[in-house]
């Protein structure tokens, strides 16, 4: 029950509130007309809103204490949740996975649900997965803070664009040479920064990420500057030309497939020798170390791999819209990839699908929230962190067990 | 020679704005060990705040000097209890966290608080009220330094004044060096870290408010996303002079502001923010303890 | 048989003005167990940090015979590399993997014994497949080993202290160490997993491991150790058998202080 020092505790918190947001929520200068607007509905909100988050917050709080306290001395189990049990069991693993599949393939051809904008924002959200996928690598399994992934992400992107403008050169062509070229910026900006402590090495790669976007939009003559580049190819199709509306159909289904590929891949990384090195190394560098794992070259590894993922999807990018400038690669893109890890779940595969297309698709349905879109982002970094650090779907990551009859099997 | 003079002036005023916001990212992280990245926007809304006081008062007619005093100390105001409250709501509750869940609790807060600002007021760039006079006795070298500049060096400067000797020989200023060294031992000697935490973030943001509104002045506009990039440089600045050091925090955003004004005028002013990125990059690989931090050794 | 198979030359360690290690020398010999006491602060932490690359120390240099091949330099090597090389280590403070379960600590430590690639694990072909059962039984023949077969798939943070404590142990030893380094292995024990812990580094030492270990509990020490080296104050003072060390007029003033002469 709520007591009534609790209430009064959340009638001061909406008082404060309230005289917080005061000058930007009610007021509203014009300096040109010399009026002012009192927005005094605004405060209104402001209270009632802030009394009730106020109650549900510092619930939360009471609750997550009590919880890792009950961690702490050992008891109950954290995260049985029921996904966690179906998606631990190898067989509903399965039929979830397939089902899912089945959906995704008949989408563009499902009636009155499916249109050539509907298709498209799917194409973006299942871009939005795999780069979740691939910063998932590098945030989720070993534990770099990477704030300028977008930066690898516009490698990709002007790379096929560039190579497609200069030389012609086509999307199946370019795809693999965007990867690699993404992969080896990871590399060249991994070996100086990837010796920095976690916090440092957060900045290091957002200010890397900034100065690339700012070198694209001040080297014209390479780039042609803030007005982008414009007129890029789709990708090809067996050399048959394809009209605008087969064109999204087609690359819906690229993605989907590269989503398939992504997972299978990142799946199969995270449990091996080198998955097991990244989570090592995120839990203790020293203890790595010592136990003879080399710091660098597994970092490099995550980061470059990373980073492949955000070239092909650059790639992918440029080819989808047909147009790309650097206003599409700023601190805000990797912010929002970043939420997508944060909110499914860092290391966990299926969160970071979930977490994509929540983030994504919803903003897009709900119309009305298109506009607090950032705001939620930002606020959704900071309540997972405040509340749930595992994310929705926490990492159900393989766990190696030895079973004698059948050797070195998992269960 | 003049143009000489003009470009070190004009640095020495950018270093003295970064430094006042760069004395809360480094005062910050000196006591709780984390990167405030929502610092740039505590500036915003002083910056937001002030505008919109002045506005008012300069409706209704209100004297200038009236003004500029009521307006700073409402950006002070408003500044020191957004601080205080991001604290409460975004790290406290992160204490025994690691270090890199309140760094991304605290991007987060900057993005919110970055839209929040952008939904309540708006998207556009807003011409801030000409607060500070041309004085008359300026007159004769007003070509190479304006009075805006003076008033800025002057208030920056009293700030530090002020800010060096509460931090050296009052009992608060005491209690946070205490905390900065040892938050666990500070505990156990009786002092109440949450106050001195709340202290710190309250401090800081009224300096970065002061830098908000001597800014806003300056550059004559503002825009919800004028934190992000002061915010940053800011950053560079303090991790530059050796972050978790206030005097490092001034010198280095003196070098910094001397850095961008000398390269914008000699060499070109398209790359602006990259030498400041640049540098920020450079100095994190090279020397991530800064000019006058101290070496932090790993504990084995 | 019984060569050397650490041989530590004048090691000198300085940090900024002052210095920790002054010119220890030290050796240990194949399967011996050697001790390395003295009071707090006289650096044997110091000293380890720098024979496992931790640090890197100012003078002096460090060798690792191994069997079948010459010595090797230590000295300039990272932690990675000497613990390759053979040299394993545990820390004062544990530094287990928290979140994984003690089999994935242990595994964790095959890892440089170990060598299949990105390729290898998108594939799977064969050779990683043998190579990934091989190193989930080797590393659960050591949980038996070591007497942690009952917290196998626990996650290693839950564990009893002294369990931790033994695992570190495992997991060290599964990278197949020439020289096992144990860091005040009884720290915080209770006398029961003490004189556990005691049986179990004999039964470690009994299958030919050399072990060097630094440890606060003379008792254990004296029971365990052929050798022992005693440092003060960044320096080496004394070094002997038990017996020796036991009667050493140095060693006493340097535990007990000056006021016993008095």
């Amino acid at each position: 029950m709520i007591s009534a020092g609790e209430l009064k505790k959340s009638l001061v918190v909406s008082l404060w509130f309230a005289f917080l947001t005061f000058p930007i929520m009610v007021v509203r200068v014009d300096p040109v007309e010399s009026t002012v607007l009192w927005r005094w509905h605004n405060m209104v909100y402001v209270i009632v809103g802030s009394f009730f988050l106020s109650i549900i917050f510092r619930y939360l709080l009471h609750r997550r204490d009590i919880q890792t306290s009950r961690k702490e001395s050992g008891q109950s189990n954290p995260d049985q949740t029921l996904i966690h049990r179906w998606l631990s069991n190898t067989r509903s693993r399965t039929i979830i996975f397939v089902s899912l599949l089945a959906v995704a393939l008949a989408f563009p051809h499902m009636p009155y649900l499916s249109s050539t904008y509907q298709v498209n924002i799917m194409t973006t959200a299942l871009m939005y997965v795999v780069l979740g996928l691939g910063l998932n690598i590098v945030v989720g399994l070993a534990g770099l803070l990477d704030l300028g992934y977008v930066a690898f992400y516009a490698v990709g992107a002007y790379t096929y664009a560039l190579l497609n403008y200069h030389f012609g050169l086509g999307f199946w062509v370019v795809l693999p040479i965007g990867g690699i070229l993404a992969a080896l910026f990871g590399i060249i900006l991994g070996f100086p920064v990837l010796r920095l402590r976690g916090d440092y090495l957060a900045i290091v790669t957002l200010g890397f990420g900034e100065i690339i976007r700012l070198v694209l939009e001040n080297w014209g003559d390479f780039s042609q500057g803030p007005s982008g580049i414009s007129n890029i190819s789709r990708p090809g199709f067996f050399g048959i030309d394809l009209t605008l509306d087969q064109a999204i159909i087609y690359i819906y289904y690229l993605m989907v497939l590269f989503v398939v590929v992504t997972i299978f891949f990142v799946n199969r990384l995270q449990d091996s020798r080198l998955g097991r090195a990244w989570i090592a190394l995120r839990e203790d560098e020293i203890a790595c170390q010592a136990m003879g794992i080399d710091k660098m070259k597994t970092k490099l590894a995550a980061f470059s791999l990373g980073a492949f993922w955000a070239g092909i999807i650059g790639v992918v990018f440029a080819a989808k819209t047909t147009f790309i400038n650097p206003a599409s690669f700023t601190f805000l893109e990797s912010a929002i990839i970043l939420s997508i890890v944060v909110l499914g779940g860092m290391g966990s595969i299926i969160g970071v699908i979930f977490g994509a297309l929540v983030l994504i698709l919803l903003p897009e349905y709900l119309r009305a929230l298109a506009e607090y879109r950032m705001l939620a982002f930002g606020a959704v970094l900071v309540l997972m962190m405040v509340f749930r650090p595992q994310g929705l779907i926490g990492s159900i990551r393989r766990v190696y067990t030895y079973t004698p009859t059948k050797k070195g099997t998992t269960s | 020679m003049e143009y000489f003079i003009e470009l070190l002036l004009s640095g020495l005023t950018r270093g003295a704005i970064y430094a006042l916001i760069a004395l809360g990212y480094t005062m910050v992280y000196g006591i709780i060990g984390l990167i405030n990245f929502a610092h740039g926007e505590i500036y915003m809304i002083g910056a937001f705040t002030s505008f919109i006081v002045a506005t008012i008062l300069s409706i209704y007619g209100f004297p200038l000097l009236a003004i500029i005093v009521l307006a700073g100390l409402a950006a002070v105001i408003w500044s020191a209890s957004y601080g205080y409250t991001i604290e409460k709501i975004a790290y406290k509750p992160l204490r025994k966290a690691p270090r890199l869940s309140a760094l991304i609790s605290a991007i987060g807060m900057s993005i919110f608080l970055q839209n929040y600002v952008l939904l309540a007021q708006t998207s556009e760039f807003l011409p801030f009220p000409q607060l500070i006079p041309d004085f008359p006795f300026m007159e004769p070298i007003a070509h190479i330094v304006g009075s805006t500049d003076l008033v800025i060096l002057v208030t920056t400067t009293i700030a530090m004044l002020i800010l060096t000797v509460v931090i050296k020989y009052t009992k608060i200023g005491k209690a946070m060096r205490a905390t900065s060294q040892d938050r666990t031992m500070a505990m156990l000697v009786g002092i109440n870290v949450d106050r001195i935490i709340s202290v710190t973030f309250i401090i800081g943001s009224s300096m970065a408010a002061i830098g908000g509104l001597l800014i806003a002045s300056h550059i004559g506009q503002i825009n919800f996303s004028i934190g992000f990039l002061a915010g940053i440089k800011a950053f560079t600045a303090a991790v530059l002079g050796g972050i978790g050091s206030v005097p490092g925090a001034v010198l280095g955003s003196v070098v910094l502001g001397l850095t961008e004004s000398f390269a914008t005028g000699y060499v070109s002013s398209d790359y602006e923010d990259v030498f400041a990125f640049s540098l920020l990059v450079l100095i994190l690989i090279f020397k991530p303890s800064g000019l006058l931090g101290k070496v932090e050794s790993q504990k084995v | 048989m019984n060569g050397r198979i650490l041989e530590v030359v004048g090691l000198t360690m300085d940090f900024g003005g002052i210095r920790a290690l002054n010119n220890v020398d030290l050796d240990v010999k194949q399967g011996e167990i050697v001790a390395l006491i003295g009071p707090n602060g006289a650096g044997k932490t110091t000293f380890f940090n720098c024979i496992t690359g931790l640090y890197r120390p100012t003078k002096g240099d460090i060798f690792l015979y191994r069997q079948g091949s010459s010595r090797a330099s230590l000295k300039g090597m990272k932690p990675n590399r000497v613990t390759e090389v053979g040299l394993a280590r545990t820390f004062q403070n544990i530094r287990l993997f928290p979140q994984m379960t003690v089999l994935e600590n242990v595994m964790i430590g095959r890892h440089c014994r170990t060598s299949s690639t990105i390729f290898g694990a998108l594939v799977r072909n064969t050779s990683t497949r043998m190579e990934e059962d091989s190193i989930i039984e080797s590393s659960h023949r050591m949980l038996v080993k070591i007497g942690l077969t009952q917290y196998e798939n626990e996650i290693a943070k839950n564990l009893p202290y002294g369990a931790q404590r033994r695992l570190e142990i495992a997991r060290a030893l599964a990278t197949e160490p020439e020289l096992l380094l144990l860091d005040e292995p009884a720290a915080g024990m209770n006398p029961q997993e003490t004189s556990e812990l005691v049986n179990l580094i004999q039964s470690i030492a009994a299958e030919g491991q050399s072990i060097l270990l630094i440890e606060h509990d003379m008792k254990l020490v004296m029971n365990l150790s052929e050798r022992i080296f005693v440092m003060d104050y960044g320096k080496k003072i004394a070094e002997g058998t038990p017996e020796q060390i036991r009667n050493n007029p140095t060693v006493i003033k340097a535990y007990l202080g000056e006021e016993v002469d008095a």
